[in-house]
């Protein structure tokens, strides 16, 4: 396997005088990997993929360097790198029809014409199994659900086929059911196209389901990083395994007692 | 046998939208005894927040009944129901937006304490310190601005508040949903242990059957506006017999292999 992203001595800063978000980061991206990235608020995780995909706020300062060994050029976001980002209602315009903001990105990174673009909109909306792809092109975000609303911001993302994928919490907004759906939804699209994925998540458990690799992020630097199963069942750090103890899963030690036990 | 502290009868609710009627709640009915916690869970439009909105009479059904403390409680109207609201208290998802970000910590405790008569004015920074110990907070914190703080501390301001006027129940709407996992397990401890202490019963509103399971004492399974099922809540999640629990089940997040759920 190869590298599909390098990244040594990454450190970020969003003023000059401020406290680094990111320091120290030393980080290969396997091409065709899943790698998922799992922090607490403040650990960094979403300042890398920002950094990654080139969308740091103007004033931020960055040090160290991200190399592209899996790419002939310098990468170009939303056409080598889709990103979704939590909020599907923020990254889509609201007053365009679904169909057409997709045809955008096709149109400006494929070369293709208007109604070439529209034509792989509408596959791609079929794709992310929209219903009724060929009615929902016209509709405005506001007449979908969120988990609507998340698949067409993932059709957009993947509409001018990129190499790397970065989910940064595109799931934690939706209820589990959803949630589960555009996670399965991801995994497929990225098995069928062969792209990297970064997922970035503050929850290990959902990580664990997806990635190959898991990476653990606390206060802007890494902690460790490792194959997926390797961190769920041998944590090397300790904060990772407070991280997995704080997981509270359906086979989770109860908090309280029975009904018509205790104080009851 | 106990009286319950809350019962829910044949509640409905239907929205207009567009030109359609669609019902969000039909003839839910449950009860919450004292010191207890009830979850209520099910997917995103199952209608958890609008009975939750309905109880707190922010909404008005279109039938249906709630008696809480013995009372009819959609008969309330002006200053008997605000007298009575002290007994009803509620914690949202996100302290951001619960709050006035400019106010100051002291300020959001005493306006309930001020509001609901519960002490006099000399009295109150003490009754404010005394609330902030409660929830593990340092009483150094009274003079800080909601912003100024970390969103595991708002979340114990926000609960704070909610205790101020002694409620005997409390809607907590995905309350711990946004909070980082370490500072999640601190805010069940202290929700439990207040539960301990005062016999306050929980409307706990989720998503995640994991936390549901741990957390509350009963469950009630909601879809589409309706009860799919409801019980015990180890033995409901264990064991689902609607199609929504075995789906809700099968959707939550599992550590890969280290568990063999």
């Amino acid at each position: 396997m190869s590298a599909l992203a390098s990244i040594r001595g990454l450190g970020v800063a969003y003023r000059r005088d401020g406290a680094a978000a990111l320091a120290g980061i030393d980080l290969d991206i396997m091409a065709g990997e899943r790698l998922a990235i799992i922090g607490e608020s403040g650990s960094g995780k979403s300042t890398l993929a920002l950094a990654l995909a080139g969308l740091l706020p103007a004033g931020a300062v960055q040090e160290g360097r991200i190399g592209w060994p899996g790419l002939a050029h310098a990468p170009l976001g939303g056409h080598d790198i889709g990103f979704v980002f939590q909020d599907p209602a923020g990254s889509l315009d609201p007053v365009m029809p679904v169909g057409r903001q997709v045809a955008e990105v096709a149109r400006a990174h494929l070369g293709l014409s208007w109604r070439q673009a529209q034509e792989r909109a509408r596959e791609l909306l079929a794709r992310v199994r929209l219903p009724e792809p060929d009615a929902v092109q016209h509709a405005f975000p506001h007449q979908l659900s969120g988990g609507q609303k998340q698949r067409v911001a993932i059709a957009a993302a993947i509409a001018a086929r990129p190499k790397l994928l970065i989910a940064d919490e595109a799931t934690s907004a939706l209820d589990t059911i959803v949630q589960a759906e555009i996670v399965a939804l991801i995994r497929q699209l990225v098995a069928e196209d062969g792209l990297t994925l970064l997922f970035i998540s503050h929850d290990i458990a959902l990580a664990s389901e997806l990635a190959d690799r898991i990476a653990v992020f606390r206060a802007g630097r890494m902690v460790e990083i490792g194959a997926a199963a390797a961190i769920v069942t041998r944590p090397g750090e300790a904060y990772t395994r407070a991280l997995l103890d704080a997981h509270i899963g359906l086979d989770a030690a109860p908090l309280v007692a029975r009904p018509g036990q205790g104080d009851a | 046998m106990r009286k319950p502290l809350l019962t829910i009868s044949g509640l409905a609710k239907a929205f207009r939208r567009g030109g359609n009627i669609v019902p969000a709640v039909e003839g839910v009915g449950f009860e919450v005894m004292p010191g207890e916690t009830l979850a209520l869970a099910g997917p995103s439009g199952s209608g958890k927040s609008t009975i939750a909105r309905l109880l707190l009479r922010l909404v008005e059904p279109d039938s249906g009944e709630i008696r809480f403390v013995g009372e009819d409680w959609l008969a309330l109207r002006g200053a008997a129901l605000r007298a009575r609201r002290a007994r009803m208290q509620m914690v949202f998802q996100d302290p951001n937006a619960a709050f006035n970000p400019r106010a100051t910590v002291a300020r959001v405790l005493d306006d309930p304490l001020r509001i609901h008569g519960i002490a006099p004015r000399a009295e109150r920074p003490r009754r404010i310190a005394s609330l902030l110990e409660r929830v593990g907070l340092p009483a150094g914190l009274a003079g800080r601005a909601i912003h100024e703080i970390s969103g595991g501390q708002r979340q114990r301001v926000a609960i704070a508040r909610a205790i101020a006027t002694k409620p005997s129940l409390i809607v907590l709407d995905e309350a711990v949903s946004a909070l980082d996992m370490s500072v999640r397990g601190q805010i069940l401890e202290l929700l439990l242990a207040l539960q301990d202490e005062e016999r306050i019963a929980y409307l706990f509103i989720s998503h995640d059957l994991g936390l549901v399971r741990a957390f509350a004492h009963r469950v009630v399974l909601l879809e589409a506006g309706r009860i799919a099922e409801q019980g015990e809540a180890r033995t409901v999640i264990d064991a689902p017999k609607s199609a929504i629990g075995r789906a809700l089940v099968a959707a939550a997040p599992k550590l890969v292999g280290r568990n063999s759920l």
